[in-house]
């Protein structure tokens, strides 16, 4: 059996003092999607962005409990907030290539502001390695310099997602990838996302239960009751979750009776 | 506690106690313990760590400890500013090679980063501070005086007689007599362009706008020049408060219509036309609805022209002479203002009058402050209400 | 017969004409035609004369310019009772200003606008930005003082700094021994370096205010993206901030430098006039076109004055160019376009 890669134990979240967050504790397995499924603000986003400390760059957050990436808390004092960033990629809702920097550079953008320095010859195939492993290789192959942002909303988000594998996280975090693009996009970052599977561990939020059932093979249903704080309700292969639900409000979820 | 509540609910249906990892079913699991479970306090979240701390005191310390025993004892040096000037050189070589020797180079990068940035925010801080500061310290001699601001100085030789003589009653006065013409002028003129630009508009809205924008960056002496040779040599009017008035006019519309714009456009567009829905008129509406929306956003528009012409010095050297008696007549015989008593103060050379001078910069500092403060609180009551 | 009609109706040419915009009454009452007729009187009073200095500026400037023809841009005194007018010094003198000005502007505006956008603690930035506003309403007669008594003093020091490590450089150059134990300090005063350093202290607000404008509105979700790279806050404000911002921090800079062209007050208390064409930005001794006009305006006959008001014209339009373009690049980037420039 191997060590899970990524690890959340009892972690609480507060936003001042709301706390969104209860004592959620969740295992990512290696080599796996785990879908975060659940109803909007039950904290599925926050607990996201906990895993790779995207959360404290708001102001008021707080956070208790413990991420463990092999074994080691992310939060511990002696972390170094940009070896953990680094080591778990993200990406985002909304496409946000950097507009001033053409494909190449969006790529290679993770590269220079971690300091990682590579051979030009390196860095031409490492390019067209992770164009290719975000499967947008073939549509921008032949216009490598031009803006990133002079691309569609979908091939935005897979050179996203191309730019997060090239600083080679044992992570990829990804928060609602498909929720501002047209149901063909979608598809092809679905399809990205089968063919990385194989190599990195993914955690998605998605509200989309279809798209849960499809990419992931572990999913856990977070839910917030009124005026409490989210906790996850159930969690386990996704077969079992969608099929088999061993809760009445999984189930009543996942049958689209609420939500 | 709902929360609890919920989690008893499903106690069963997973194992608490088994092993987390032992098979797949407890590939993730929800904590369930929760009577005995571990204390939920936010943890502090470490922004910087141990290494960043000690890296930032231990290189200032040391930077000071070594020019400290260089500078003065080896070098046999003086003088605060070199000091200061080598303490920081060295504490930010001392810092980089602190950094480089435990990090990467974007971090040592970064943090070179923040000191520069925090170093120039640090010394424009100290600049001003110093300017408003320096202002008081040196205006105090003269305005605790009480005669200061109840005399003028009518009769009194500003370079020798003591600072319990004379007064600037008549720059005060002249200055509020000024300003006051001014803003009587500018206030409709600028509104009025305001309400032109954002209400009604028409063809030639962008060629106004360009050109009134151009205008709040004309130097300020050509507003001067300008009304001279229109007013004194082309009208023949004499050099008068109203004159200084006029050229004071036209650095202040510019201002007024332009912020006041900004003003005007912020109020929602779903407010007017829900007046034009009811059936008010355009002019009521904007007499009724945008206006009084607008308020406090025109109030700081009329604040700041004031604050800035009550300062303006150079057009005053054109088309305003200094006298040393009160004069409350703007059309007739010259009328002083604090700026020109300042700038004759410092020309003069004579430390006494030097001293009044500033005693009328602390005063003009202290307006100034208070319109600052009045803005301030428009904005936050402002800020308030949306 | 219907059959028949209802086809070449269809056809008919003039069917379009059914379907032209009808012009709508606006139905305005008196009082709403006094209001639209006042506003736009006031709106074309104010175009009017504010486009008439410029006009009125140029027409004066005419024969000035036609009297000394090419000469006045090539003449460096400024004699007019022996009639040798030009304004190669004095502009030369006004940009040398600026430029320092700028050079040390600049560089600390830029500083402070990402220390308070990026760096400050959140509890402080607000009063940080409230401070940068009271700075520039801080009147310019009162950075004179600051300049004359205070800065002036102690900037020797700087000065004499430079031109003993640095005077090899021409523009540091000063024709006194710097590194004599009794040096001539009347030599280092008065200069266009010293009053591009009171100057400064009137662009960097400038200058600062609308680059923290726009820095404040780089993109939350760039920033984020930039982080979730593994980014350090240099890293973030590298790629994503100063890019976004590039209009901004270029527009405001422009803001600046027309403000230190047409500074008069300041220049006019530090500097002593002098009328040669000079690089050594260390020593005693520079002209501007506002000093000038400031400064030798009170004794001017009316062909003096008209030269003033040439002199005047000049100036004019450097600022109003500068700032017009200025305004360009900042409203571009208030827009989303900056980054595209």
């Amino acid at each position: 059996m191997p060590v899970s890669p990524l690890r959340a134990e009892n972690v609480s979240a507060w936003f001042g003092n709301r706390k969104v967050l209860d004592r959620v504790s969740l295992d990512m397995p290696a080599k796996t999607v785990t879908a975060l499924i659940g109803p909007s603000g039950c904290g599925k986003s926050t607990f996201l962005r906990i895993l790779n400390r995207m959360h404290e760059s708001v102001p008021s957050a707080k956070l208790a409990g413990e991420v463990r990436l092999f074994g080691n808390d992310i939060y511990d004092a002696g972390q170094r907030v940009t070896e953990t960033r680094k080591r778990i990629g993200m990406v985002f809702q909304k496409p946000n290539p950097f507009p001033a920097m053409s494909i190449i550079d969006n790529v290679t953008a993770g590269l220079k502001l971690t300091g990682t320095k590579v051979s030009r010859s390196e860095k031409a195939e490492l390019v067209e390695r992770c164009l290719r492993r975000g499967g947008l290789w073939d549509e921008v192959k032949d216009r490598l310099h031009t803006s990133g942002s002079s691309l569609s909303g979908g091939q935005q988000q897979r050179l996203c997602i191309a730019r997060s594998l090239a600083v080679e996280p044992d992570v990829l975090l990804m928060d609602e990838p498909c929720s501002a693009l047209d149901p063909t996009s979608t598809y092809r970052i679905e399809q990205t996302i089968a063919e990385l599977a194989p190599d990195v561990t993914i955690v998605i939020v998605t509200h989309n239960m279809q798209q849960a059932a499809r990419v992931s093979q572990q999913c856990a249903f977070f839910l917030a009751a009124q005026s409490s704080p989210g906790v996850i309700v159930e969690s386990g292969p996704t077969d079992q979750v969608f099929d088999n639900p061993q809760d009445q409000r999984t189930s009543d979820y996942v049958n689209g009776r609420f939500g | 506690m709902v929360a609890v509540s919920d989690e008893d609910l499903f106690e069963d249906e997973l194992d608490p106690s088994g092993p987390p990892l032992a098979s797949e079913r407890a590939f993730a699991e929800s904590k369930t313990e929760s009577k005995h479970e571990p204390e939920d306090q936010p943890r502090s979240l470490p922004r910087k760590t141990l290494d960043d701390r000690a890296a930032l005191w231990g290189s200032a310390l040391g930077a000071v400890a070594f020019v400290w025993v260089i500078y003065e004892h080896v070098l046999m040096w003086s003088g605060t500013l070199g000091f200061i000037v080598c303490v920081w050189g060295v504490f930010v070589a001392l810092y980089f090679a602190v950094s480089l020797s435990a990090h990467p180079m974007p971090i040592v990068i970064d943090r070179m980063a923040a000191v520069v940035a925090a170093s120039g925010a640090l010394l424009i801080g100290f600049a001003l501070a110093t300017t408003i500061i320096s202002t008081f310290v040196k205006g105090w001699p003269a305005v605790h005086h009480l005669n200061f601001y109840l005399h003028d100085m009518g009769g009194v030789s500003p370079g020798t007689d003591p600072l319990n003589r004379g007064g600037v009653r008549h720059a005060m006065i002249g200055s509020a007599i000024e300003a006051g013409i001014a803003t009587l002028i500018s206030l409709p003129l600028g509104l009025g362009t305001a309400i032109y630009l954002s209400e009604i508009g028409g063809r030639s809205t962008t060629l106004i706008r360009t050109v009134v924008e151009a205008m709040t960056a004309l130097p300020d002496i050509l507003a001067g020049l300008f009304v001279y040779v229109l007013m004194v040599i082309l009208l023949g009017l004499e050099k008068s408060g109203f004159a200084v008035a006029i050229a004071l006019s036209v650095t202040m519309v510019p201002i007024i219509a332009r912020s006041a714009e900004v003003a005007l456009r912020v109020v929602p567009s779903g407010l007017r036309e829900a007046s034009l829905a009811l059936g008010s008129s355009r002019w009521q509406t904007v007499w009724r609805v945008v206006l009084p929306t607008a308020r406090s956003g025109l109030a700081t528009a009329l604040i700041l022209g004031i604050a800035r012409i009550t300062g303006e010095t150079a057009p005053l050297l054109i088309v305003s002479a200094a006298n040393t008696f009160t004069n409350v007549n703007p059309l007739h015989e010259p009328m002083n203002s604090l700026p020109l008593y300042i700038y004759s103060g410092v020309r003069s050379g004579q430390p006494l009058f030097i001293s009044r001078a500033y005693g009328a910069a602390s005063l003009l500092l202290v307006l100034v402050l208070v319109l600052f403060i009045i803005t301030r609180l428009l904005a936050r009551k402002r800020g308030r209400r949306s | 017969m219907i059959d028949t009609l209802w086809p070449s109706e269809v056809d008919e040419p003039d069917e379009p004409e059914l379907d032209r915009p009808r012009t709508i009454n606006p139905g305005l009452d008196a009082s709403d035609r006094v209001f639209r007729f006042t506003a736009r009187s006031i709106g074309f009073f104010v175009l009017v004369l504010t486009g008439s200095i410029g006009l009125f500026l140029g027409y004066q400037a005419v024969p000035t310019v036609r009297h000394y023809g090419l000469s006045f841009f090539t003449q460096t005194q400024w004699l007019p009772e022996r009639d040798k007018v030009g304004i190669a010094a004095i502009t030369l003198g006004t940009v040398e200003v600026a430029v320092i000005a700028l050079a040390v502007g600049f560089p600390l505006a830029l500083l402070c606008a990402l220390y308070i956008s990026e760096y400050a603690p959140a509890w402080l930035k607000s009063t940080l930005v409230s401070m940068v506003d009271l700075m520039a309403a801080v009147p310019s007669i009162i950075y004179g003082l600051w300049g004359f008594f205070l800065l002036q003093p102690r900037a020797l020091y700087l000065s004499r700094w430079l031109a003993s490590y640095f005077g090899w450089i021409p523009i540091f150059k000063v024709d006194t021994d710097p590194r004599a134990a009794f040096w001539a300090q009347t030599q280092f005063t008065s200069s266009a370096f010293i009053a591009g350093l009171c100057v400064a202290m009137m662009v960097i607000p400038l200058a600062c205010a609308v680059m923290l404008g726009v820095f404040s509105q780089a993109p939350l979700g760039e920033r984020e993206a930039s982080y979730a790279l593994g980014s350090t806050r240099w890293g973030m404000i590298r790629t994503v901030v100063l890019p976004f911002g590039r209009g901004g921090i270029i527009g405001g800079t422009m803001l600046g430098l027309g403000r230190a062209l047409g500074e008069t007050i300041a220049v006019l208390l530090i500097i002593s006039p002098a009328f040669d064409i000079k690089i050594a930005i260390l020593s005693n001794g520079t002209q501007t076109v506002s000093g000038l006009i400031a400064g030798s305006f009170g004794e001017a006959t009316s062909t003096q004055l008209t030269a003033l008001l040439a002199a005047g014209f000049m100036l004019f339009l450097m600022t109003i160019g500068i700032n017009t373009v200025a305004a360009v690049f900042v409203s571009r980037s208030r827009s989303g376009t900056g980054t595209d420039i």
